[in-house]
């Protein structure tokens, strides 16, 4: 059966009030690489199926992934008794009703195989070759997603999204793990992908870290590369739930039960927002969550989703709003959109910030990033696979790794350069979050609070 | 009473789509081949400022084929249970492993494994999902309406359940079907002080378990901490914040599995010893020339790993590569001495058997090595932790984990708790905040002065450890008993934020 036909049939079984479909197929594919040669891969095709009954405002579901046609009757059965012991949702809203639909509504799932890997591949192979002649090694990982997205309700929404999302990643390291560096990239079909630059790249790096620094704890001014500005500012967006705020628990709540909208937290040149539209990030224009939660609201499924600033010339704007505390508060809704752009209004490469630089630290990625105070919103993590020490513009040499506490937020008011802003994968959370375009920025006493023995 | 295999399950066609996907294995020519078809149903619940925010149910159903062909892996995996559609994903297994083949140097080789075919059902008393919706949330309610009544501003109850069901056949004969059961829950109270903004959490110690509803109910007093925890908030909110500096540290089992989990259950992961991990989770401090070696800790540290401990979340009868679940040592006398593999693995290390590592996380996912339970063996002397806390002129007790990070070759970590206990002549003396133990791991597990006897002896762990490209999350158990340790560095993290 047809995904649309699988929405129509249940539509059409239901006996609640409102009802909310959502499917999703998808295709992906896979491989993983150590040691210049391939360790696993993948092709894997799902199906996911969740049918929200909603009854007296209470909300019944279930989710299936394999979906037998002559059961769908008593799915829906299923998700309208599991209404009967809930609550009135507290986030009960009107649903989102449409009397059009989508041009390409019927048409089959977009798809992906295994030879969209057939350029890099090759690419790869001939790395692998060179790396081993050299002594050096390659590790990494490549995927491709395609996945449609059905989402209908018994108001007459029927909306579909066409989703393409991949990622390839690659660690550089000399024979004895001494030395090592990274790069990665999120790409929709892998025809942008050079991987023969990526290594060039990765190898120049290694070549940096001939030379060995050993530098104490301590705060440094840190120029922080686009891939480790978005794990920061990604966490730091995923904490800014407007409820969370109002109800004082988090950094963006101010005593007394107000949040800090209004307040400058960045330079005036550095605005922080998510869209949509974004050319090369596109997402879902319209809302789509199976659960509710502070940050959404399953009642806001097919609301429209446009560009929101969260934070506007330096200061904060918004934080994220489901409809129904927009409408509690007398705020403003401003859901969650799945990218993240920090708009800096610099053209400055990194190594033009580099050259610039009198003495600090070059920061490639971070990693294992972790809340330890959510008043301030204080990070723990660690830098990786490639921190240098700049000094009179150049690069001086690989410095060993340490382990760093700061806030994200706090980190904004801190920044005293900002480079170009352009497309680039949070090292740690890229796999959850991969559209991101964010400038390099250079950090004032940036606390590195131990050192970090790893390499 | 042994519980059997879910019915729903078993009325799946396992036996006959593992026909044809094994005849289809052998024709395409692999030498070697594996089916496994997973039902994993999940329930998510949760119970914010009384009011019911979630009630998530999930049932996937799906399996997994994969070929060594040409001396490549294949893998493929598919949700559609039609017999055409397995032929399909067989062919697709073979075709990703000769597509990828030229990326491939060493061909892939096992270490044997005896046949087995069997059942395993893990052990537990009462299937969550034989519990009515409404006594889960009623009881959810009950202690929100406790921690509010109780003094907190707010507070939010969370509860995951699990029942996973795994088929696999193999064309070296094994075939096994396997049920396991897990719950996790946990209550979070928030206090705020409105005239300054600050605020506390505290969180209540229940352990994620390999074990039925019965564990909410009586596995760990839920209410009680419902009672206790308003009143310990409190205390923290108006407790003094921790001078940086130098302390002994008596760690409570509900804080240690954690540092267990991360500075030994993944150091001595031999994958991430031969580099597969680099470009994600991580390499090893603990590499192979330190075998036998390496003075990991004190004397008296014995870990042990296996996937056969009553409850234990890694637990099992057969692995997802059909090897027997096992118990070893990984640390014994302080010294290293061995690793958690799989069967590529175990010939790599030069064994002629695997210890059962494999697991796959969902029939999407390849079985990678993941982490069996892996536990710090208590004292046999009856030592308990206020024996412990005796011996302390200066430290703090620390309750409960909360923040955790660790380097990508497991040196360096920092971690902080839920309830933090200063102690001074050998008594507790009171509550303090803002508490972190920063250490390099063989100097921490080194400084290891003494541990606790069984009766400080508990099982606690994760449901979600995550690792491997794709991402997979594996659930696993850390046992440990309270444990001194001598001259810990400790944290201020107010004064590690201060600009």
């Amino acid at each position: 059966m047809k995904p649309v036909e699988l929405v129509e049939k249940i539509l059409g079984f239901s006996k609640a009030d409102d009802c909310i479909v959502i499917v999703e197929e998808a295709r992906s594919v896979n491989v993983r690489f150590a040691n210049n040669t391939t360790t696993t891969n993948g092709a894997t095709h799902d199906l996911t199926l969740i049918i929200l009954a909603i009854k007296d405002k209470r909300v019944g579901m279930v989710h299936r992934s394999y979906v037998n046609p002559d059961g769908l009757e008593a799915l829906v059965r299923e998700a309208e008794a599991n209404c009967e012991f809930q609550q009135p949702a507290e986030d009960y809203f009107e649903l989102v009703s449409g009397n059009s639909v989508a041009p390409d509504w019927d048409k089959s799932a977009i798809t992906t195989d295994v030879s969209v890997f057939a350029g890099p591949a090759g690419e790869l192979a001939e790395a692998f070759q060179q790396m081993q002649a050299d002594d050096q090694r390659l590790f990494g990982y490549a995927e491709h997603n395609a996945s449609t997205l059905w989402l209908a309700n018994s108001r007459g929404l029927r909306r579909r999204h066409d989703q393409q999302r991949g990622q390839i990643e690659i660690t550089a390291k000399t024979a004895d793990f001494g030395s090592s560096a990274w790069a990665g990239q999120a790409t929709r079909d892998f025809a942008d992908v050079d991987v023969s630059g990526m290594v060039a790249g990765l190898r120049e790096r290694l070549e940096w870290s001939k030379t060995r620094l050993d530098l104490p704890a301590g705060k440094y001014d840190t120029l922080l590369s686009p891939s480790a500005v978005a794990d920061l500012t990604v966490y730091a967006y995923w904490t800014s739930a407007a409820r969370d705020a109002a109800e004082g628990r988090t950094v963006y709540s101010k005593a007394g039960g107000a949040t800090r909208i209004g307040e400058r937290l960045a330079p005036e040149n550095i605005t922080l927002y998510s869209d949509p539209q974004e050319p090369g990030l596109n997402v879902p224009d319209f809302e789509i969550t199976s659960s509710s939660s502070s940050y959404a609201s399953l009642f806001d499924n097919g609301v429209e989703l446009h560009k929101t600033n969260w934070i506007e010339q330096g200061v904060l704007k918004h934080l994220i709003t489901p409809r129904y505390w927009a409408a509690k508060t007398g705020g403003e809704a401003a859901p969650f959109i799945d990218n993240l752009v920090m708009a800096s209004g610099d053209n400055r490469s990194l190594a033009e910030l580099i050259k610039g630089m009198k003495r600090g630290l070059l920061v490639t990625c971070l990693w294992y990033i972790r809340e330890v105070d959510p008043q301030r919103l204080l990070l723990t993590g660690l830098t990786r696979d490639g921190i240098f020490l700049v000094e009179d513009g150049q690069v001086k040499g690989a410095v060993n790794n340490f382990r760093f506490n700061m806030s994200p937020v706090e980190m904004l008011g801190q920044i005293r350069e900002a480079g170009a802003t352009v497309p680039t994968l949070a090292r740690e959370f890229g796999d959850y979050f991969t559209f991101t375009k964010m400038p390099p920025l250079v950090i004032k006493d940036f606390n590195m609070s131990s050192v970090s023995q790893a390499t | 009473m042994p519980k059997s295999i879910d019915k729903a399950f078993l009325a799946l066609p396992l036996e006959q789509l593992a026909e044809v996907a094994l005849s289809e294995i052998r024709e395409a020519g692999a030498s070697y081949g594996d089916f496994r078809l997973e039902r994993l149903k999940g329930q998510d619940i949760n119970v914010r400022d009384l009011n019911i925010e979630r009630v998530s149910n999930s049932d996937a159903v799906g399996y997994a084929v994969r070929v060594v062909h040409g001396g490549s892996w294949g893998f493929a995996a598919s949700y559609d249970l039609a017999p055409a559609a397995v032929r399909a994903t067989v062919r697709q297994a073979v075709a990703v492993a000769k597509t990828l083949s030229a990326l491939n140097i060493e061909p892939v080789e096992m270490a044997a494994e005896p046949v087995h075919t069997g059942t395993y059902v893990s052990s537990y008393e009462k299937n969550p999902f034989e519990v009515a919706d409404k006594d889960k949330t009623g009881f959810m309610l009950e202690v929100n309406r406790v921690v509010l009544d109780g003094g907190a501003d707010h507070v939010e109850f969370g509860v995951q359940q699990a029942l996973e069901n795994k088929f696999f056949a193999s064309t070296e004969g094994t075939k096994t079907t396997q049920q396991r059961v897990r719950v996790q829950g946990n209550f979070e109270a928030v206090k705020i002080d409105s005239a300054t903004g600050a605020f506390e959490t505290m969180r209540s110690l229940g352990a994620p378990v390999g074990r039925g509803w019965e564990y909410m109910e009586s596995g760990y007093d839920y209410m009680k901490a419902a009672h206790e925890l308003p009143g310990l908030l409190a205390g923290k909110m108006k407790s003094e914040s921790v001078k940086p500096g130098r302390y002994d540290v008596v760690l409570d089992p509900t804080n240690m599995f954690l540092t267990i989990h991360e500075s030994i259950g993944h150091a001595t992961e031999f994958d991430r010893v031969l580099g597969y991990e680099a470009n994600y989770a991580g390499t090893s401090f603990a590499t192979l020339d330190k075998l036998n070696k390496l003075q990991y800790g004190s004397k008296i540290m014995h870990v042990t790993a296996d996937r056969t401990a009553e409850h234990g979340l890694a637990t099992i009868g057969w692995d997802d590569e059909g090897v027997e679940s096992q118990r070893w040592d990984l640390i014994n006398g302080g010294i290293l001495r061995g690793y958690q593999l799989n069967r590529q693995m175990a010939l790599k290390l030069g064994l002629k058997r695997s210890n059962g590592c494999a697991f796959a996380d969902s029939p999407g996912h390849v079985p990678i090595q993941r982490m069996a339970n892996v536990s710090l063996q208590p004292a046999r002397e009856n030592v308990s932790t206020e024996d412990l806390i005796s011996r302390v002129e200066r430290g703090i007790y620390i309750v409960g984990d909360k923040s955790w990070s660790i380097d990508m070759q497991r040196y360096n970590f920092q971690f902080t708790g839920q309830q933090l206990y200063e102690i001074k002549n050998g008594r507790v003396v009171g509550q303090l905040k803002d508490v972190a133990y920063q250490g390099v791991t063989t100097e921490f597990w080194n400084s290891m002065e003494a541990v606790g006897g069984s009766s400080t002896y508990r099982l606690g762990g994760a449901f979600n450890c995550g690792k491997g490209q794709p991402g997979q999350v594996a659930p696993v158990s850390h046992g440990c008993p309270s444990a001194l340790f001598r001259n810990i560095n400790i944290l201020n993290t107010v004064q590690e934020g201060a600009k």
